[in-house]
């Protein structure tokens, strides 16, 4: 009685187990994105993601005071290095304890602190672990003396990033821009798709085999191919790089699996109830209003979301068929362009810019899964 | 509410013939039963007098206008599925208000026959729930709601009870019986494979075989006088005898002597022609009753007993059959005693019948429909099928 249909396979804890490596495997990344949006660029160079919580360990540079007390004949200049500006702006959470202390940017930390150190021409500096230096001289000092130091940067959180993403230039007008990009591009070729998916799965015509095997093949095809000649041709019909061509081009592109993903769902819809709706004086046209489109939801929804997702994060595209000036820009262009492009290797800004580019669809995503049901047919054949 | 007349009509996959010279006249009020078994073409021809499948050959008429190009919607229809093929999406109230929206019928007209309908099929309390909170029963009356709003011409039935389970199919049985008689008027055509539908809901008997008509007739007209050696198998359980023999005694009736030892006489008549041709001797079941001394149609052994209380159900050893025959039913004598018959397990029995109960069939072919313009021209050979 153990192998009775509808127990639980012995086996459940090996399916629960991969999909909880399967979760962390893609959950990883994304926090680590996440938690970095909240980093200061010093500390994510400094340390990893996953070491945020802890304090980090900076390298700065600051410059010792110039007011000396005469002491024999050796100057002393004194002070915290913690009191200078150029030092402070790399601490923006407060300075931490000085680890160690150099006098050349190539060897910052070249002293351990607390140390006095000859620095050449019988001058001398220690720099405390609380900051305060102490720096010997000969000769009355009219420039303070360089220091470089390493010091403990506690942990520091911040929005700065996003404000920084949120209010670049435009940006807000990138945002609307991908939207009037995304809605667009998402609905027209489902319309378009649903029509032609209904016809392949349950209209009788010669050609249909072939238009079928058409569209199979034409999603393999890279859209790369198609970049230039369809430029030349929105070119050519007084199109050119706007809104409506971005909007044919992403339907042309995306077209091919729409077709093919709702024919496969349609034409598994049962024939009695296509067979039915005709009997009842159902048109062509009554029948895919009334009937195929209320049961292809899931497959709608489906497609309406790779579609959203796809035309949203794209950057090919935009760069492509869409004007290069700023007043139709669209986030990714203007996220890689704008943002990027001037400070590239700005870890803090990408993370970002990720994290702002995928509230979105994830919004899109979690509205329209309720659609992704099982069980639409039940009740109607057996 | 019409006449439908099948003339030559014939379809064709590519070169496959399934269904040929399929010649029928359906008069107004009629229920037709198209029974036969898997294969045999008979959800197929439904579909044709739907309009789903094309007619490759010949006419169908309704009501005297020729359909054969007329779409589904057109011709007057209305159809129950197998699968009930219920709009999951809708209530029942949208699910038969469908038909009639799209014909775009007025609000009061629809809810009129909706609330007819759901009357006479006790839907009432469910009109506004989803076919998915319903259960079987209820989800074929819907089906048969639906067509009932549109009050089609005709009415088709696919195998509408073949998902049910055995009481509710009794019930639902019954519940179309009664459908029927409170629409008389109403012409109904229904598929079935189960021969207690069709003996117990038909006015006239269609049975298919073979991609061609084996007889058309009234239940009990196909039970007592079966055209063909297909029709006395498919028709009754268990399925008749047949008894190979020659004739040896033609005129008003016949006489056959039967192979094993046995004579049968019958009340068919035959011609001298006859003398000495090899016909086969059918006797069901039921009509073979103990017999002694010369006077018997066939002697055996039985084999095995079933005693189901009513009747004794006797199988016979036959010399040449063995028992793979036998599961298949096919060959071994079956007789069916009224009462108890325990002790007779490994007997000797005779078995005789009624002369008025004895058929003849010659080429596959009843002598009784050679005469009088009942010939056909169909052999076994048309009807090479095998039994349901």
């Amino acid at each position: 009685m153990d192998n009775i249909a509808g127990t639980k396979s012995s086996l459940t804890w090996a399916t629960h187990l991969s999909v909880l490596v399967l979760v962390l495997l893609w959950l990883i990344p994304t926090i680590g994105l996440f938690v970095s949006s909240f980093r200061d660029r010093d500390q994510i160079s400094a340390s990893g993601w996953w070491e945020a919580p802890f304090p980090v360990e900076l390298t700065a540079r600051g410059r010792t005071a110039t007011e000396a007390t005469l002491e024999g004949d050796v100057y002393v200049v004194t002070g915290n290095i913690y009191d200078d500006p150029e030092a402070q702006s790399y601490f923006p959470g407060g300075g931490g304890e000085v680890v160690a202390f150099g006098t050349s940017g190539r060897e910052p930390g070249a002293f351990p602190a607390g140390e006095p150190v000859e620095i050449g021409d019988g001058e001398t500096l220690v720099v405390n672990a609380d900051g305060t230096y102490e720096w010997r001289t000969t000769e009355e000092p009219d420039r303070g003396q360089r220091v470089y130091f390493a010091a403990e940067s506690p942990p520091d959180f911040t929005l700065d990033n996003y404000e920084q993403v949120l209010t670049a230039d435009n940006m807000t007008q990138a945002f609307v821009n991908t939207f009037i990009v995304t809605v667009p591009a998402t609905i027209i070729p489902i319309l378009i798709a649903a029509f032609a998916a209904y016809a392949l799965a349950w209209m009788d015509f010669p050609g249909r085999g072939v238009l079928i095997a058409l569209v199979v093949g034409l999603l393999v095809v890279p859209l790369q191919l198609a970049l230039v000649p369809m430029l030349n041709l929105h070119n050519k019909i007084g199109i050119g790089q706007s809104f409506m061509g971005i909007w044919f081009a992403h339907t042309a592109f995306g077209m091919p699996l729409a077709v093919y993903l709702l024919r496969n769902y349609m034409v598994g819809l049962p024939r009695d109830i296509i067979e039915s709706a005709k009997v009842d004086g159902a048109t062509d046209f009554e029948l895919f209003v009334r009937i195929i489109l209320p049961l292809s939801l899931p497959a709608l929804a489906a497609f309406s979301i790779f579609q959203f997702l796809w035309t949203w994060n794209d950057l090919l595209v935009a760069k492509v068929f869409l004007p290069s000036d700023d007043a139709s820009k669209v986030m990714t262009v203007k996220i890689a362009d704008d943002l990027l492009g001037s400070r590239g290797g700005d870890w803090g800004i990408l993370a970002t810019a990720a994290f702002v580019s995928i509230a979105v669809p994830l919004v899109v995503f979690f509205t329209m899964q309720r659609f992704l049901v099982r069980g639409l047919l039940a009740g109607s054949v057996k | 509410m019409a006449d439908l007349k099948l003339t030559d009509v014939e379809k064709a996959y590519g070169s496959v013939q399934v269904l040929s010279d399929i010649n029928l006249d359906i008069k107004q009020g009629e229920l037709i039963v198209f029974v036969g078994p898997s294969g045999c073409g008979k959800s197929t021809l439904l579909r044709m007098i739907a309009g789903l499948e094309r007619i490759t050959g010949g006419e169908l008429q309704i009501d005297g206008q020729v359909v054969n190009n007329v779409p589904p919607a057109q011709r007057g229809i209305a159809m129950v599925f197998q699968s009930y093929a219920l709009y999951p999406h809708m209530t029942v109230r949208d699910n038969m208000a469908f038909a009639l929206k799209i014909a775009k019928k007025s609000k009061d007209e629809i809810d009129a026959a909706i609330s007819k309908a759901a009357k006479i099929l006790q839907l009432e309390p469910y009109l506004d729930r989803l076919p998915k909170a319903l259960s079987g029963g209820q989800r074929q009356r819907v089906a048969i709601g639906r067509s009932i709003v549109r009050d089609p011409k005709v009415y088709l039935f696919d195998e509408p009870l073949s998902n049910l389970d055995a009481a509710l199919r009794v019930a639902t049985r019954i519940e179309i019986a009664q459908l029927k008689e409170n629409m008389p008027n109403s012409t109904m055509i229904y598929v079935t494979h189960d021969q207690v539908e069709a003996m117990t809901l038909a006015s006239r008997i269609v049975v298919l075989a073979g991609g061609g008509i084996a007889q058309v007739g009234t239940p009990l007209q196909l039970y007592q006088k079966p055209e063909n050696e297909f029709v006395a198998q498919f028709i009754g359980s268990p399925a008749m005898n047949l008894l190979e023999g020659k004739i040896t005694g033609t005129g008003d009736r016949t006489t056959v002597e039967v192979k094993g030892g046995g004579t049968a006489v019958s009340d068919y008549p035959s011609t001298d022609a006859d003398m000495g041709a090899e016909v086969k001797v059918g006797v069901r079941p039921e009509d073979f009753v103990t017999a002694e001394g010369d006077q018997y149609i066939f002697e055996g052994k039985v084999d095995i007993i079933e005693a189901l209380g009513e009747v004794t159900l006797l199988y016979f050893e036959t010399g040449d059959a063995d028992l793979e025959d036998l599961e298949k039913g096919d060959a071994a004598v079956i007789a069916k005693l009224a009462g108890i018959h325990k002790d007779l397990r490994g007997n000797q029995v005779k078995l005789g019948a009624d002369p008025s109960k004895v058929h003849v069939f010659k080429d596959g072919i009843s002598l009784l429909y050679r005469e009088g313009g009942l010939a056909r021209t169909a052999t076994m050979k048309d009807f090479n099928v095998s039994k349901h």
